[in-house]
């Protein structure tokens, strides 16, 4: 039998690793202007578009999707095509991939900062870039398996499986934590809502991380440390246990982000569980890359890529032990909401995910312009100043969130908070800030350079487009049995079947299930619970375009030191008619879910017009523009409708009358700023946001009948 | 909290996916031999170094 003759293609490798770059070095640049703005609030340029609330999201799209996304691709499509000795199955779909995900991250770029947002983190983008999203997954899902099927080796390489597992997870996650119903081209509503929605939001968000930030990139790990080490992996035995482990268990580790909330105690017990579990995988493979390296850590002194590798393993190591101690309740209830989860999440980004794609980008640029590196002396500084970066990132994060999470539960010998003011906490924690973004600072500056370094060994080379390469084709299975044929045949397509009917069974469960489960579980269980006003539900979205949720949780822990400084614990029933969830996850300032008459209207204007007015050496930033734009008022009959159909109880033809209501509401409001000398027109967006202020969390004490 | 069980439904099914492909690898032979794959892909096999297009 004769070898087949063929071509890698090498240049769709390169696009993805230049759009890696690229948008590696934009959305860590964007990721220090949102660091400084956490203790400089006027480097938002006194400017919406820029403000910390609408760049945040922006900030974690771009690494996660552009940055991770790219460099994931990149890494498939060089090793899927060697690994399966096959070039990818379409160069037209490749193509298609690669422009129609550029094409995503622009519209993110545009639509973040112009406070188009769904609030569900990582997955802010609105309804019509979701479709996008779904389609180009679906693109990148046929050239993968085409190329899987018509491979010239029969063993699909441990590599090839974390990628499966990547393409098909994501697709479920991303569907689900979709599901939302359009009110117009820019603005949809999640058809669950409160507990359920968060439910969802973090099933998704935990899975995101375990499929698109570590399961790739384990699958990459598998074939690019045994190449730039050049001995085959510790055990192949353990690369398998490990993968069918890990994505057997990660599933239902995502209510360990909502520990103390309203969830019910069993599912938050079963995501503990499942997330302590989650050691054994994890660290299954970190060891088998380590020990790769054993008898040959005299290479890791001289070769910059196993640097980054050995580095970037142990961060995995420690970002997967940490991830389920957090989880562990007594732990959770102090880091939860402070710094010590971002210190947690940027040493698994920096160290695994950014340290994987820097070896990876160092070894396979010379390879494919078939050259040598241009300088070893700046890709070493790279190493030093990008481990350096990620210490003084991580070491006064954490210290920061120690000392807030244990500042916010200090109480006096007399039983009273010791720090009742949250922002003498948030104070006691800038210096930290500064120091994170040094950090940050010198992290990407080790990116720049390694840009540089790259961009001229490209120049010293010549791109091999398509690199020659040859292989046996595959040998027919049973050529002798003439009934098995089609039986074997089938068996070498079950995935596509599979994942076929996966699709029709979701589409089938969302349309028989969704009514029902939405509409039913949407009864309040709290009498006094009523919906928003038409004046609240604008003044709602206004907090969900400026990204409040960012910095501002809305759940209450049932903790005395909460109860304490906030009020009530929060209950399920108060959060029925929350399209979507605002719990958020993060506590720069302090919780709102008990923010309604806790001040006056005159104090809420005052703070938003300038936060210093009202609290001096406040961090947040001045929301003036509130004052002078008029609120939309042509949306609400059609977000009334959509309310309806979720089914908010707001009475039939209520979308007709609503305005009239939202104007009585807020020229109360506007007359009641009057008397302190505030002359506010009624119609401006800033009157809605305080009536929505002020409603948060009121329901519960309007009613006898608080009884979940 | 009737989400949750979409969610688990989701999660199962998902589960029941992963099972199955990985019935499958086992029955196909993917898993005979745990030692040569690790192996045979450090093996590059250049044909022809002036073969490649441009």
């Amino acid at each position: 039998m004769q070898p087949d003759k063929f071509y890698y293609d090498n240049k769709i490798v390169r696009n993805f690793g230049i759009a890696t770059v690229i948008w590696g070095i934009i959305g860590m640049l964007v990721g220090l202007i949102v660091a400084i703005q956490l203790y400089k609030p006027e480097m938002n340029m006194h400017n919406q578009y820029t403000t910390f609330g609408r760049v945040r999201p922006l900030h974690t799209n771009a690494v996660i999707f552009a940055f991770v996304g790219n460099a994931i691709f990149m890494g498939i499509y060089y090793s899927l095509q060697r690994l399966m000795k096959a070039r990818m199955f379409s160069d037209v779909l490749s193509k298609i991939h690669f422009w129609g995900w550029q094409l995503i991250i622009v519209s993110a770029v545009i639509t973040l900062p112009l406070g188009l947002t769904t609030s569900h983190e990582y997955a802010e983008l609105e309804w019509p870039i979701d479709i996008l999203i779904t389609i180009v997954w679906v693109v990148f899902g046929i050239n993968m398996f085409g190329t899987i099927i018509k491979r010239r080796e029969r063993h699909i390489y441990v590599a090839v499986w974390f990628y499966i597992a990547t393409f098909v997870t994501i697709a479920v996650l991303h569907i689900v934590n979709s599901v939302e119903i359009p009110v117009s081209f820019f603005k949809s509503y999640m058809v669950f809502a409160g507990v359920q929605d968060a439910l969802v939001q973090w099933w998704y968000g935990h899975n995101a991380v375990a499929f698109f930030l570590t399961t790739p990139y384990l699958g990459m790990m598998y074939y690019f440390l045994p190449k730039m080490a050049n001995r085959p992996i510790y055990s192949y035995k353990l690369s398998i246990l490990h993968f069918w482990a890990l994505i057997f268990i990660y599933i239902w580790a995502g209510p360990h982000h909502l520990l103390y909330t309203t969830l019910p105690g069993w599912a938050q017990s079963l995501g503990v569980v499942f997330s302590v579990m989650l050691i054994a995988p994890s660290w299954g493979g970190m060891i088998n890359g380590l020990l790769t390296l054993r008898g040959a850590w005299d290479k890791v002194r001289d070769d910059v890529t196993l640097k980054f590798m050995v580095v970037g393993l142990t961060a995995y190591g420690m970002a997967t032990f940490e991830g389920p101690m957090l989880s562990l309740k007594q732990v959770n209830a102090i880091g939860h909401f402070t710094d010590w989860i971002i210190a947690h999440v940027h040493v698994g980004a920096l160290g695994w995910n950014g340290f994987l794609t820097f070896a990876i980008l160092y070894w396979l640029v010379p390879r494919i312009y078939k050259t040598e590196l241009y300088s070893k002396k700046m890709a070493s500084f790279h190493f030093w100043i990008g481990t350096l970066g990620i210490l003084f990132y991580a070491i006064p994060m954490y210290w920061a969130g120690f000392t807030q999470g244990l500042m916010l539960k200090e109480f006096t010998p007399e039983g009273i908070l010791k720090y009742p003011s949250f922002l003498e906490t948030t104070m006691r924690i800038l210096p930290m800030h500064v120091m994170r973004s040094v950090g940050g600072a010198l992290y990407l500056t080790g990116v720049i350079v390694m840009a540089y370094n790259l961009y001229k060994t490209a120049v010293q080379g010549k791109l091999v487009a398509n690199e020659a390469a040859e292989a046996m084709p595959l040998p027919k299975l049973n050529p002798e049995a003439g009934t098995e044929r089609w039986h074997r045949r089938l068996e070498r397509k079950p995935i596509w079947f599979l994942i076929a009917s996966l699709i029709v069974i979701l589409i089938g469960t969302f349309v028989e299930l969704m009514p029902t489960l939405t509409i039913s579980s949407n009864i309040p269980t709290i009498a006094s619970v009523k919906p928003y006003t038409p004046l609240e539900l604008q003044g709602r979205d206004i907090y969900i375009r400026e990204g409040c949720v960012n910095c501002h949780s809305q759940t209450v822990r049932p903790f005395r030191s909460e109860t304490e400084r906030y009020g009530e614990y929060s209950k399920a029933g108060e959060f029925v008619y929350d399209h979507p969830f605002l719990w958020g996850s993060k506590r720069t300032g302090p919780d709102l879910q008990r923010e309604g008459g806790k001040y006056g209207n005159s104090w809420h204007y005052n703070h938003l017009m300038d936060p210093r007015l009202m609290s001096p050496g406040s961090i947040m930033p001045n929301y003036d523009w509130l004052i002078t734009q008029k609120l939309d008022t042509t949306s609400t009959a059609a977000k009334i409708r959509a309310m309806q159909k979720l089914g908010v109880p707001y009475p039939a033809g209520y979308d007709k009358i609503a305005n009239q209501d939202l104007d009585k509401q807020a020229k109360g409001i506007s007359a009641d700023l009057a008397k302190d000398h505030i002359k506010v027109k009624s119609n401006k967006e800033i009157v809605a946001i305080i009536a929505y202020l002020q409603r948060l969390g009121t329901d519960i004490k309007a009613g006898k009948t608080a009884n979940n | 909290m009737s989400i949750i069980y979409f969610l688990i439904g989701c999660s199962v099914l998902l589960a029941l996916v992963f099972l199955g492909a990985f019935f499958w690898a086992q029955r196909n032979g993917q898993h005979d031999d745990l030692y040569t794959p690790s192996v045979r892909i450090l093996l590059d096999d250049d044909p022809d170094e002036n073969d490649s297009k441009k």
